[in-house]
C-alpha cells in the first residue's frame, strides 16, 4: 500500500489560513491503514483546524467527507454536488488523490494534508516500512524476494557494499542491510550460486527515468 | 599489456606495486595537490586521487590527476558511482584518457549521508562491478556502455575496492569473484587491521584461484593515535580494528603514539610481503600523505622499479 503520514499540523494551519470555507477529505484506502488520512483523521484534523481558527479570531467553515477511494473519478465526483460551497479542499488522501482533486475541480485549490512516503507494509502495530521503488521491473525472482532497489541505500544490483556491518546498512544502524537479507534467503534456499551472477547494469525506463508512466490495458476499456 | 598503464607495467612484472593516495583539497588550491605530489613522487608507483571522498566535496578526481599528471605521477582517477549516471562515468573516463589517465578505480561510493551535503539526491545508476564491466567493454569492444562504436577507445587498466572485512564474510570472496568476472585487472582493499582474518580472505582468495586473475594490494593505513584507532574502531562502518591494535597504542604515552602506528604499518607490510596472493600495497596515509615515505623506506620497498 501507499503509506502516507500527516503534515505538522503548524504547516497544515499555515496552509489552510487564507481559507473561511474548507473541505476536508478523507480516503478510505491505504491511508485509512496506516492511520493518516481516514475518517478518524479527517475527524481530527478537523477538529484542530476549527480550534486553531478559533484561537486565531479567523472564521472558519469546514465540511468533513471520507471517499471509498480518491484514485478513482467516479468517487472523486461525489463531492461535486456541493464542491463549489467551499474555497479549498484539503486532501488527507495520498498526493495522487491530491491531484486528483486538482484536476476534477480546477477552479479549487487542492492542498496536501499528508506527506506521501512510500509503498510498503506494516511491520507491527504504528511501524511501517518500504518495500517497494515501483521501478517497473521486478527482479525478486532472482534476490531471494527481497527488493535491493527499495532495501539497498545504494540500489545495488551485486552488493552488499564494503560498508555493510553485523547486517546493518552503514547509512544507519537501525536500516537492515538489504543484501545481508538477500544473502540470508540465498543460504535459505540452498541458492548461494544465484549471487555469482552478475547483474548487468538496470534499464531505468521502466522506472521514472522514462517519463511518467501509465498502463493501458485495452482489453478494460470502453 | 592491455594498456599503457605504469601500474600494469609493475604487476605484470611480478614487483611488488606500491600505490598511495592523495586527497584533493575542499577549496580550488591546486598547490596542495601539488604538495602532495612532489611528496608521494618518488615514493610510489601510482597514485590515487578520491572522488567526494566519504561524501564531502573536494577538488574533483579528474582535475587533481591532471595536475598530478603534470608532475609526472601516474594517477590512478577514483571513481564513483554515487555522483554519476552512465553518461557522466564514460564522459569523464574520455576526458580522463584524452589526459594521459590510463589507470583508474571503480567505486560505488559512500552514501551521500555521511557527507556534507546529506540531502543531495545520490545517483548510483551502476554499482561498481557494473561500472568495471562498462570500462572492461569499453576497453575491448571499443563501444560505449550503450553499444555504439567509439572514434577511440579509452585503454584504462581497471581497479576496485574490495572489503574482506564486511559482512557477510563467507560472500566477500565470491564479490571479488564477481568483479573479477566483470574484467576487473587490480585490487585494492580496505585498510587491514586485523591480519588474521585478512589471511583467512586471501586464502579462501587462493583456493578459488583468483589471485592469478587479479592482482591484490593491501591497504595499510598508519593509526596516528589512540584517538584515530577508536574513531575506526566504533564509527566506520565495515572496518575490523581489534582490540590488540588499541591496547597496543594505549601501551604507549601518547606523544610516542604516532610513531608507534607508523612502525605498526611497516610491520604490517613485512608479514604481508610473504602472504601468497599479495602483489603490492595501498597506503592510505589519510590527511598524512607526510608520512607515507618513511613506511615506504622502513618497510623496504625501496627503490622503486623504474619502468618505461
Amino acid at each position: 500500500m501507499i503509506v502516507a503520514e500527516q503534515k505538522p499540523l503548524k504547516e497544515i494551519i499555515n496552509m489552510v489560513s487564507p481559507f473561511k470555507k474548507l473541505l476536508i477529505v478523507g480516503c478510505n484506502e491505504c491511508v485509512t491503514v496506516c492511520h493518516a488520512g481516514g475518517r478518524k483523521e479527517v475527524e481530527q484534523l478537523a477538529a484542530a483546524l476549527s480550534m486553531a481558527a478559533q484561537k486565531d479570531g479567523r472564521p472558519l467553515e469546514i465540511k468533513e467527507v471520507t471517499l471509498e477511494r480518491c484514485c478513482d473519478p467516479e468517487y472523486i465526483e461525489q463531492v461535486r454536488p456541493f464542491i463549489d460551497q467551499y474555497e479549498a479542499v484539503l486532501s488527507c488522501a495520498c498526493s495522487v488523490g491530491t491531484q486528483y482533486f486538482a484536476d476534477t475541480y480546477p477552479t479549487k485549490w487542492a492542498l496536501p494534508a499528508l506527506n506521501t512516503s512510500f509503498m510498503g507494509g506494516s511491520l507491527a502495530q504504528g511501524i511501517w516500512a518500504e518495500r517497494c521503488a515501483g521501478c517497473g521491473n521486478c527482479i525478486l525472482h532472482e534476490t531471494g524476494g527481497i527488493c535491493p532497489i527499495a532495501r539497498c541505500s545504494k540500489r545495488m544490483l551485486n552488493g552488499p557494499c564494503g560498508g555493510s556491518t553485523g547486517g546493518h546498512c552503514e547509512v544507519n544502524p537501525d536500516i537492515p542491510c538489504g543484501w545481508q537479507l538477500i544473502w540470508d534467503r540465498l543460504v535459505a534456499l540452498g541458492r548461494i550460486p544465484d549471487y555469482a551472477k552478475i547483474m548487468a547494469a538496470k534499464d531505468w525506463n521502466t522506472s521514472r527515468d522514462g517519463g511518467p508512466r501509465k498502463i493501458v490495458r485495452e482489453d478494460l476499456t470502453i | 599489456m592491455k594498456t599503457e598503464s605504469k601500474l600494469e607495467k609493475i604487476l605484470e612484472s611480478g614487483q611488488l606495486a606500491v600505490t598511495s593516495e592523495a586527497g584533493p583539497p575542499r577549496g580550488a588550491e591546486p598547490e596542495v595537490i601539488r604538495k602532495k605530489g612532489e611528496m608521494l613522487k618518488k615514493f610510489v608507483d601510482c597514485c590515487n586521487v578520491t572522488d567526494n571522498q566519504t561524501a564531502m566535496v573536494r577538488v574533483c578526481s579528474l582535475a587533481s590527476c591532471i595536475i598530478l599528471k603534470e608532475l609526472g605521477i601516474s594517477p590512478i582517477l577514483q571513481m564513483t558511482a554515487r555522483d554519476r549516471n552512465r553518461l557522466a562515468i564514460q564522459a569523464d573516463i574520455l576526458g580522463a584518457y584524452a589526459f594521459g589517465i590510463n589507470t583508474m578505480l571503480c567505486l560505488t561510493g559512500d552514501h551521500q549521508s555521511f557527507g556534507d551535503h546529506p540531502t543531495a539526491a545520490n545517483v548510483f545508476d551502476l554499482d561498481s562491478i557494473q561500472m568495471i564491466q562498462g570500462v572492461h567493454k569499453i576497453r575491448e569492444e571499443g563501444t560505449f556502455m550503450g553499444g555504439a562504436k567509439m572514434t577511440v577507445a579509452p585503454k584504462m587498466y581497471i581497479g576496485a575496492a574490495a572489503n574482506p572485512f564486511a559482512d557477510p564474510f563467507e560472500l566477500r570472496v565470491m564479490r571479488l569473484a564477481k568483479k573479477v568476472a566483470a574484467g576487473v585487472d587490480f585490487i585494492q582493499t580496505q585498510c587491514i587491521f586485523n591480519l588474521d582474518k585478512f589471511a583467512k580472505w586471501m586464502q579462501m582468495v587462493c583456493d578459488e584461484g583468483l589471485d592469478q586473475k587479479v592482482h591484490i594490494l593491501a591497504g595499510i593505513t598508519p593509526m596516528k593515535g589512540l584517538g584515530m584507532a577508536r574513531y575506526m574502531k566504533n564509527k566506520v562502518p565495515g572496518m575490523d580494528v581489534p582490540d590488540e591494535v588499541i591496547n597496543r597504542l594505549k601501551g604507549v604515552p601518547k606523544e610516542k603514539q604516532a610513531d608507534e602506528g607508523i612502525t605498526m604499518a611497516v610491520e604490517q607490510i613485512q608479514q604481508l610481503k610473504e602472504m601468497k596472493g599479495v602483489h603490492g600495497f595501498h597506503i592510505m596515509a589519510i590527511e598524512w600523505e607526510e608520512k607515507v615515505p618513511e613506511i615506504v623506506e622502513r618497510a623496504g620497498l625501496l627503490p622503486r622499479p623504474q619502468v618505461d
